[in-house]
């Protein structure tokens, strides 16, 4: 029972990038009819953020230590952070500890601006196109990020952790009955978790609740009708990208403590999370985030040492199994919308 | 009468063999003008570096380009000289190999065994590279030393750190300077013991590929030596990034020790997810729950952060240590660079020396001149003590460290703190050792 819950836990937080990704993608497809293949690598600038807020915070300055030497035996130049220097030692070291949830506030703007320049720049000019040259010039957008990123930040995971206050695990299992260490759980798991369950409930308010979102969601259903009513539904679709891609980049700037940053990372989620969107249902913003979390779990249900030893190699190919069956058994995935990508 | 042999049938069979002998590439024939393999007839003589340039190890192929610009900086006669000073053998003069100026071309393996062949290939063929040296993964090292025992060129292998390389996938073109699994393990045995005594539970994850498999046979053979019982071991996929489901039943396995059979960014990972569980807080079994990693790189050590603090493995080389070979090596390559060198820049940078040096003593860049002179060579002065390449599987046997990420560092350098030298005698195993088991050196090949 104990290991059955830790396995939900875990695919909850493995479930709430990929809702977060996923939800983003269907944004843009279900408004600007876009398949982004870019939408990765907006994750991956959503955790480079983090790492460029981190590494802001951590701009030093050098004075040189007679007492000590450095590698090739010369004077240490020892460095101290600016923040050190402006606010002192324990406040400049609390706001660089902090850099990671501080970096939210940087990439909103940042990753807005991203989506517009992407969307404005270059998808606009595929609208009209076919699915497969969008999927190839955004694929290709997407190579081309990630070794920008590569080019100024290297190759190797770059370390963005956690507050220290929110180090650590904490037992679970023991508040609700089990023996200790039966269920321990990160605290910044469970951090990104409620994150992203507050941004998803977010991005579904602003659509639901908002005169902006009416109209997105009446653009969604029928862009024609909505064009005609005299609304600029392009100028708001385009504002949707901008949402979608600031979406992408919150669960990026969050996700890093959990795996450190690395420039591949938007790829590795990439393709999980478009069988995500097929499996929620091509256009459905509920069957995105639904499939999400279910296939987060099932993932990591499938990594367990019990499912491994049955089915070898079942924890690599679960979530296209499951793809396959629901797509042969509702061909439309879980909510899916008759008329969407049938034409 | 004139009687006329030629049939129809006898045309087709010539024509046959004629066609088969002109569509073999040419990289498997030589030139018959040639003694060997792009045998050099110029001024220069042109070595083909094979690293990883894109991929996720770029950062480590980038240190080892920088330190193959320098060893080819040195071997012409330029800098400072850096280990041809303290290098035991002194057949190297600093006026090239043999005479002729040194010249490189470089590939990218990109991490992948073909595209690592492909470029291989490319600077053996195009490019007349009479050598082939580098790599990061021991996947791609297997790869490149089957092709080169092909195309008739010596292989000097940089990082790769499976038994496989120099055993069941060994080759007589093929000659590794680093380390392998079975000697981190034997390294770390004792140490482990003195540390975390001989009563200890193990659960093992696993990089599902030939390093990871062979790291744990070795890891597991020691630690099992010493008492240890092995909880668990699972394997995990090389492209997994988050290893949570994987680490979550840890705690409850009974396991005591997590060690890690992972590299690079899956160790960096798996790493940081198994301290954010908080493993190395709690007690198990009456005992500190422990953490081990057997195959440390500094470039990995950083990306872990300080995750890495406490935590034991074992490493080819550190740029800490105080020989005069290590001391000259990491003072050409700071000053050059800026930074200390890595293990990768180190085991490239003293590979290239070798077979410089090889040629010399050789007289000759025909590789089984070259083979020759390497196999039961004895040196000193490169910054792992008296080393052997042995002559029975073509691996070094040296002086092995262990290293601990180090608690309080002083720079972004100084990660890893060496807290034992294991004696070469100590990773030293015959060559018929079961783990090294199935294959053959065979012959060298010469291209010729």
């Amino acid at each position: 029972m104990d290991a059955l819950l830790l396995q939900i836990l875990n695919g909850l937080d493995k479930g709430s990038a990929y809702a977060l990704i996923a939800l983003g993608l269907t944004l843009i497809f279900g408004t600007l009819g876009v398949v982004n293949f870019a939408h990765g690598a907006l994750f991956m600038i959503g955790a480079f953020c983090a790492v460029t807020v981190q590494r802001f915070l951590n701009l030093s300055f050098e004075t040189i230590d007679e007492t000590q030497k450095d590698f090739l035996g010369n004077p240490l130049k020892v460095k101290t952070p600016y923040v050190e220097s402006w606010f002192g030692p324990d406040l400049g070291a609390g706001i660089i500890d902090w850099s990671v949830p501080l970096a939210i506030l940087f990439a909103i703007p940042i990753m807005v601006l991203v989506g517009f320049v992407m969307e404005r720049g270059l998808i606009k000019h595929f609208y009209k196109r076919e699915h497969a040259d969008q999927i190839l010039v955004t694929f290709g957008l997407a190579i081309v990020l990630q070794e920008v990123v590569k080019y100024f930040f290297g190759a190797n995971p770059i370390q963005t952790p956690e507050p220290n206050m929110l180090r650590g695990s904490v037992d679970l299992g023991m508040m609700v009955g089990f023996q200790a260490n039966a269920i321990i759980y990160p605290i910044w798991r469970l951090v990104y978790f409620f994150f992203a369950i507050g941004i998803i409930g977010g991005v579904f308010a602003f659509l639901q609740f908002t005169t902006f979102g009416m109209v997105v969601r009446a653009g969604m259903a029928d862009r024609e009708t909505v064009g005609l009513l005299g609304i600029n539904i392009d100028r708001r679709f385009t504002i949707m990208f901008g949402v979608a891609s600031a979406v992408a980049g919150l669960a990026g700037v969050m996700y890093g403590p959990l795996n450190p940053p690395n420039y591949h990372m938007g790829m590795d989620f990439l393709v999980l999370s478009f069988v995500v969107v097929v499996v929620g249902g091509m256009g459905s913003l509920p069957g995105a985030v639904l499939a999400g979390f279910l296939l987060g779990i099932l993932e990591s249900f499938a990594s367990t040492t019990w499912a491994t030893t049955t089915i070898p190699g079942i924890n690599q190919i679960i979530i296209y199994l499951v793809a396959i069956i629901i797509l042969l058994t509702r061909p439309r995935g879980l909510m899916g919308r008759k008329g969407v990508m049938e034409d | 009468m004139s009687k006329n042999d030629v049939t129809r049938r006898g045309v087709l069979k010539t024509g046959a063999i004629a066609g088969a002998g002109v569509a073999l590439p040419t990289i498997f024939t030589a030139s018959s003008a040639a003694a060997y393999m792009n045998e050099p007839t110029g001024g220069s003589v042109t070595l083909g570096f094979n690293v990883p340039q894109t991929g996720p190890y770029a950062d480590e192929g980038a240190d080892e380009l920088r330190a193959y610009e320098l060893a080819v900086e040195h071997l012409n006669g330029g800098g400072d000289g850096g280990m041809l000073g303290t290098f035991s053998s002194k057949a190297l003069k600093g006026n090239g190999i043999l005479g002729k100026k040194v010249e490189f071309v470089t590939g990218d393996t990109q991490t992948k065994s073909d595209a690592a062949r492909a470029s291989a290939k490319s600077m053996i063929e195009k490019d007349g590279a009479i050598m082939i040296t580098g790599g990061s993964s021991s996947g791609v090292a297997i790869a490149v030393q089957g092709l080169c025992q092909e195309a008739g060129v010596i292989f000097m292998a940089g990082l790769t750190h499976s038994n496989d390389t120099t055993g069941k996938d060994k080759k007589a073109n093929g000659f590794r300077h680093f380390f392998n699994a079975y000697m981190s393990g034997a390294a770390l045995a004792p140490v482990l013991a003195a540390r975390y005594g001989n009563d200890r539970k193990a659960y093992h994850l696993t990089a599902d590929y030939t390093w990871g498999w062979t790291q744990e046979e070795s890891i597991k053979a020691a630690t099992e030596a010493l008492g240890w019982e092995t909880v668990n071991a699972v394997k995990t996929p090389l492209a997994a990034t988050d290893f949570s489901s994987y680490i979550a039943p840890v705690l409850n396995s009974g396991a005591d020790v997590l060690i890690l059979n992972h590299y690079g960014g899956n160790m960096v990972n798996s790493l940081t997810n198994a301290v954010q569980f908080g493993l190395r807080e709690k007690m198990v079994n009456g005992k500190q729950f422990e953490i081990v990693v057997p195959l440390y790189s500094r470039l990995m050590a950083k990306g872990a952060g300080e995750n890495v603090k406490g935590i034991l493995g074992s490493t080819n080389w550190h740029w800490s240590l105080q020989d005069e070979g290590s001391k000259a090596f990491v003072k050409s390559f700071g000053t050059k660079y800026g930074f200390p060198p890595s293990q990768a820049a180190h085991t490239v940078y003293c590979q290239t020396l070798l077979y410089a040096d090889a040629c010399e003593r050789a007289g000759t860049f025909n590789p089984c001149g070259v083979g020759q002179a390497l196999e039961g060579f004895e040196f000193d002065g490169l910054g792992n003590g008296p080393t052997l390449y042995r002559a029975d599987d073509h691996q070094c046997f040296k002086d092995v460290l262990v290293v601990r990420g180090k608690e309080n560092p002083t720079s972004e350098f100084d990660l890893l703190e060496v807290v034992e030298v294991t004696p070469a005698a100590q990773v030293t195993y015959p060559p018929d050792h079961p783990m090294f088991a199935g294959g053959e050196l065979g012959t060298c090949n010469p291209g010729a």
